[in-house]
C-alpha cells in the first residue's frame, strides 16, 4: 500500500489548519453559506436533510487495517456508530456536525486519510479494481497509476471551478469490476507493441440523468505523457464544458454536443502545447510509487487446495471467493448485504473486525468496491474456513456477490436532500423477497441497482434490473429499467414502461424473473435473456 | 507569501503582488484593444478565449480577466494560457474573487486582485500561509513535490 512521505502529510496537514480556519470564519458569520459552500463540499462536507453528512475519501478504494478502524473511531466518536460504503468506493457519515468537521479531519489525517475533493466541482477521488494486484488477468496493478494522478489532482489550481463534478477511474484489466466507461475519464492499462504499460483514454462517460457511455478518445497514452494528458482533457472541459445550466454541465455534453473526433482533435491541439510545458514528473516518481503496490510477500509453501466440506461455508466459498493470481491465495469479498440490511452499511464494530480479519489474512489490506462491499484481496486458501467463521458469526458472511440480494441502493430520501423517493425501504424489501439462498443461485448473476433520483448514484442506468425512484404528484413512485451494465459489456438500461408503487416493483421484478427462468437458454444471464428477446416479451409479463 | 502587499489605491487593485508601476489606461473590451493599437490594457470576459491576446502580448501591460462568479473557473485556464505564452504583465483577477480563491489563483498566475467586495487582509494572508508545498508545476514557479523527492530543486 502506498504510503505517505513528509510531503503528502505536510499537504494533508495543511488541509486540515486550511479548513478549521473556515469553518471558524463561517461560524464566526464572516462567510456567507453560499461562499463556504464550496469550501466544505471540497472537503466532503454535505448538508442533507437531516444534518451534515462527511464524505472521506479512500483512494481507489484500498485502504489497511488501522485505516479501516480509524473508520470505526469516527462513526463512534462523531456518529451514531455506523457508516455508509459508497458507489465511489468512499465511506459517508450521516450525523456530523459542523463545529465536529475539522477534528475529524485532524483524526483522519493521523492514519493518512482526508476528505479531500470528495465532493464539489472537482476532480474526486479517483477509483479502481477492487481486485488490483490480486486479479490474474490484469496487465499491471493499476494503482500506482492512480495515486500519481491522486497527487496530480489534489489542490490542482486551475480545476476547482470545473463546469461539475469530474470522475475519473482507472483499471487494468479487460474484466471491468469498475463502471469504467461510465466515468468522465475512464483510463484502461493496456501494453502497446513494444511491451510498454500506457493508458487507454476513454472519455465523456457517465449516469446522472443523461447517461452516457464513455468513447475512446485515445488508444494509448505513456506514462510520460499521462499527467500533460490529463491536464489537455481537463484544461479542454474547463474552458468550453456548459456553463448555463447545472444539469448540462458534465463533460459528457461536451463531448456529445462537439462530437468525440472534435474534442479529440481539441484535446490532441491543447496536449501539444502543454507537453512543451514540462508538467510531467519524472519516471522514477512512478517507480517509485509502483514499490509501494510490489506484491507481499506470498507464502511459498501455502496449500494450494480448499477444504469444502462444510456446506455452508462451500455456499459461501462458490459465491464470494475468486481466484487470485498466486494459486495458495484467494479473494475474498465480504459483502454488506444481508437480508433485510441497508446496503453498503456497516457498523463500527464490523468495521473494527474487518480490520482485524484485514491484518491478520490479508496482508493489513482490504478495499471498496463500487457495488458497497469490501474485499479482502490475498487470503491464503488454507485460512479460508476460519476468516468465513469469523465473518459469519458478525453477520458478515451473506453469499450473495454478484445475485439478487447484492443490489446497490443509494441512501436516498431517509438521508438526502436530492432524493425524490426513498431507495433503502425498497432494497430491503427486494432482499427480503428474494431472500432464499437457492432461489438467488437458481437466478444467478443478477445486478439490481436503485436510485432514488434521477442523479444516479444508485447506478440504476447500469443495473441488469434498475430502478430509479421519481415524485409522482407527491407520492414516491419507481420506474423499471432492464438491460444495463456497468462492467465490460457495458450498456445503458432502458425504462419498461408505467412506474410502480413499492410494492408493486418488487412484484414487477418476481414477474421478470419468472419471465427469465422460463425463457432463459443455457447459460444465459437475466441480461443476456433481457438482450436476446428484447424488451417486448418483459413488458407483456409487466402490464399484459 | 506577498512580495507586497498594498491595501487598495493601486489602480483598481485592492491587492497587487508587484513592484513595477501599474499600467494607468483603463482596460478595454478584446474587441476594443484589436482595433486600438495604442492600448495597453485589456478586460477578458470569461467566456472568451485568451488565446485570442496571445498575438498582441507584446503591447500589454494588464490584463483583467473577469469572474462573473467565483465558481466559474474559466480565468484560471485563461490565466494558465496567458503565463505559459510567456505574457509577463500585470494579470488581474476581478469580480467575485473572495479569500479562498486567491491561493489557486496565485499559482495561475494572477499577481493582482480587483475583488467586488473588498477581502480581509489578515484573512487573505492566513489562506496564503498554509501550504508549504505543491504536488503540480504551474506557472508559479514553486517546486512540486515530485521533484522534490527525486532531487531537483525546479520544476
Amino acid at each position: 500500500m502506498y504510503q505517505y512521505d513528509k510531503y503528502d502529510q505536510s499537504l494533508v496537514d495543511s488541509r486540515v489548519a486550511e479548513f478549521r480556519d473556515q469553518c471558524e470564519r463561517r461560524i464566526a458569520g464572516e462567510m456567507t453559506e453560499d461562499q463556504f459552500k464550496p469550501l466544505r463540499l471540497q472537503n466532503g462536507l454535505y448538508l442533507q436533510l437531516h444534518a451534515y453528512m462527511l464524505r472521506v475519501a479512500i483512494p481507489y478504494g484500498t485502504l489497511s487495517g488501522d485505516q479501516m478502524r480509524m473508520l470505526a473511531t469516527i462513526a463512534r466518536k462523531y456518529d451514531r456508530d455506523y457508516g455508509h460504503f459508497t458507489t465511489r468506493q468512499n465511506i459517508q457519515y450521516n450525523w456530523i456536525k459542523l463545529e465536529d468537521a475539522a477534528d475529524i479531519l485532524q483524526d483522519l489525517s493521523t492514519v493518512e486519510m482526508h476528505a479531500i475533493q470528495t465532493s464539489g466541482n472537482c476532480i474526486r477521488n479517483i477509483s479502481s479494481d477492487q481486485y488490483a494486484g490480486a486479479s490474474a488477468e490484469e496487465a499491471a496493478d493499476p494503482r500506482p497509476w492512480a495515486e500519481l494522478l491522486r497527487q496530480w489532482s489534489s489542490f490542482h489550481p486551475e480545476f476547482a471551478h470545473l463546469p461539475r463534478k469530474f470522475k475519473i477511474c482507472v483499471i487494468a484489466s479487460d474484466t471491468d469490476r469498475a463502471a469504467m466507461r461510465l466515468h468522465d475519464i475512464g483510463i484502461q492499462l493496456v501494453e502497446n507493441d513494444a511491451g510498454e504499460l500506457g493508458a487507454r483514454f476513454y472519455v465523456g462517460g457517465g449516469m446522472g440523468r443523461t447517461p452516457m457511455i464513455a468513447p475512446l478518445i485515445r488508444e494509448f497514452v505513456s506514462a510520460d505523457d499521462l499527467i500533460s494528458y490529463c491536464e489537455a482533457c481537463l484544461r479542454v472541459y474547463n474552458r468550453y464544458g456548459r456553463r448555463d445550466n447545472k444539469y448540462k454541465a458534465r463533460i459528457k455534453i461536451l463531448v456529445h454536443e462537439i462530437g468525440a473526433e472534435e474534442y479529440k482533435r481539441q484535446v490532441e491541439e491543447e496536449f501539444a502545447h502543454i507537453k512543451t510545458l514540462n508538467l510531467d514528473p519524472p519516471r522514477a516518481e512512478l517507480e517509485r510509487i509502483s514499490e509501494f503496490f510490489a506484491p507481499p510477500a506470498f507464502d511459498a509453501e501455502a496449500p494450494t487446495e480448499v477444504d469444502l466440506s462444510d456446506p455452508d461455508f462451500r455456499i459461501w466459498h462458490d459465491q464470494n471467493v475468486a481466484e487470485h493470481k498466486n494459486p495458495a491465495y484467494a479473494i475474498a469479498t465480504i459483502s454488506l448485504k444481508p437480508v433485510g440490511g441497508i446496503p453498503g452499511d456497516a457498523t463500527a464494530d464490523q468495521m473494527d473486525l474487518m480490520a482485524d480479519l484485514a491484518k491478520q489474512y490479508s496482508f493489513d489490506e482490504c478495499r471498496v468496491t463500487h457495488s458497497q462491499n469490501i474485499v479482502l484481496p490475498h487470503v491464503r486458501k488454507a485460512d479460508l474456513y476460519a476468516l468465513w467463521q469469523k465473518l459469519d458469526e458478525a453477520g458478515l458472511a451473506p453469499a450473495n456477490l454478484d445475485l439478487i440480494g447484492d443490489m446497490i441502493a443509494c441512501p436516498g430520501l431517509d438521508y438526502c436532500s436530492l432524493a425524490n423517493a426513498r431507495s433503502i425501504p425498497l432494497a430491503q424489501k427486494i432482499s427480503q423477497r428474494f431472500a432464499d439462498q437457492q432461489r438467488q443461485k437458481e437466478l444467478g448473476e443478477l445486478k439490481l441497482k436503485i436510485s432514488g433520483c434521477i442523479n444516479a448514484c444508485g447506478h440504476h442506468h447500469a443495473g441488469h434490473i434498475g430502478i430509479l425512484g421519481v415524485d409522482r404528484k407527491g407520492v414516491e413512485n419507481y420506474q423499471l429499467l432492464f438491460g444495463g451494465s456497468g462492467a465490460e459489456d457495458v450498456s445503458l438500461a432502458k425504462i419498461t414502461g408505467p412506474g410502480f408503487t413499492e410494492d408493486g416493483v418488487v412484484d414487477a421484478i418476481e414477474k421478470a424473473t419468472d419471465l427469465y427462468l422460463a425463457q432463459r437458454e443455457e447459460g444465459e444471464r437475466f441480461v443476456d435473456t433481457y438482450r436476446r428477446i428484447g424488451m417486448e416479451p418483459f413488458k407483456e409479463a409487466l402490464y399484459g | 507569501m506577498a512580495e507586497s502587499f498594498a491595501t487598495g489605491g493601486v489602480g483598481d487593485a485592492q491587492l497587487r503582488y508587484r513592484d513595477d508601476e501599474p499600467c494607468a489606461q483603463p482596460a478595454v473590451t478584446v474587441e476594443a484593444f484589436k482595433g486600438q493599437t495604442n492600448a495597453t490594457a485589456v478586460r477578458l470576459e470569461s467566456g472568451e478565449d485568451a488565446r485570442e491576446l496571445l498575438a498582441m502580448l507584446d503591447r500589454l501591460t494588464l490584463v483583467v480577466v473577469h469572474f462573473p462568479a467565483f465558481t466559474d473557473g474559466r480565468g484560471y485556464s485563461a490565466a494558465r494560457i496567458l503565463r505559459e505564452a510567456g505574457y509577463a504583465g500585470e494579470l488581474r483577477a476581478a469580480g467575485d474573487v473572495l479569500v479562498d480563491q486567491i491561493r489557486y489563483m496565485r499559482r495561475c498566475g494572477f499577481d493582482s486582485f480587483a475583488p467586488d467586495a473588498p477581502l480581509d487582509a489578515a484573512a487573505v494572508e492566513r489562506a496564503l500561509g498554509f501550504y508549504d508545498h505543491v504536488y503540480q508545476p504551474t506557472v508559479d514557479g514553486q517546486t512540486p513535490v515530485w521533484t522534490l523527492r527525486h532531487g531537483g530543486d525546479h520544476g
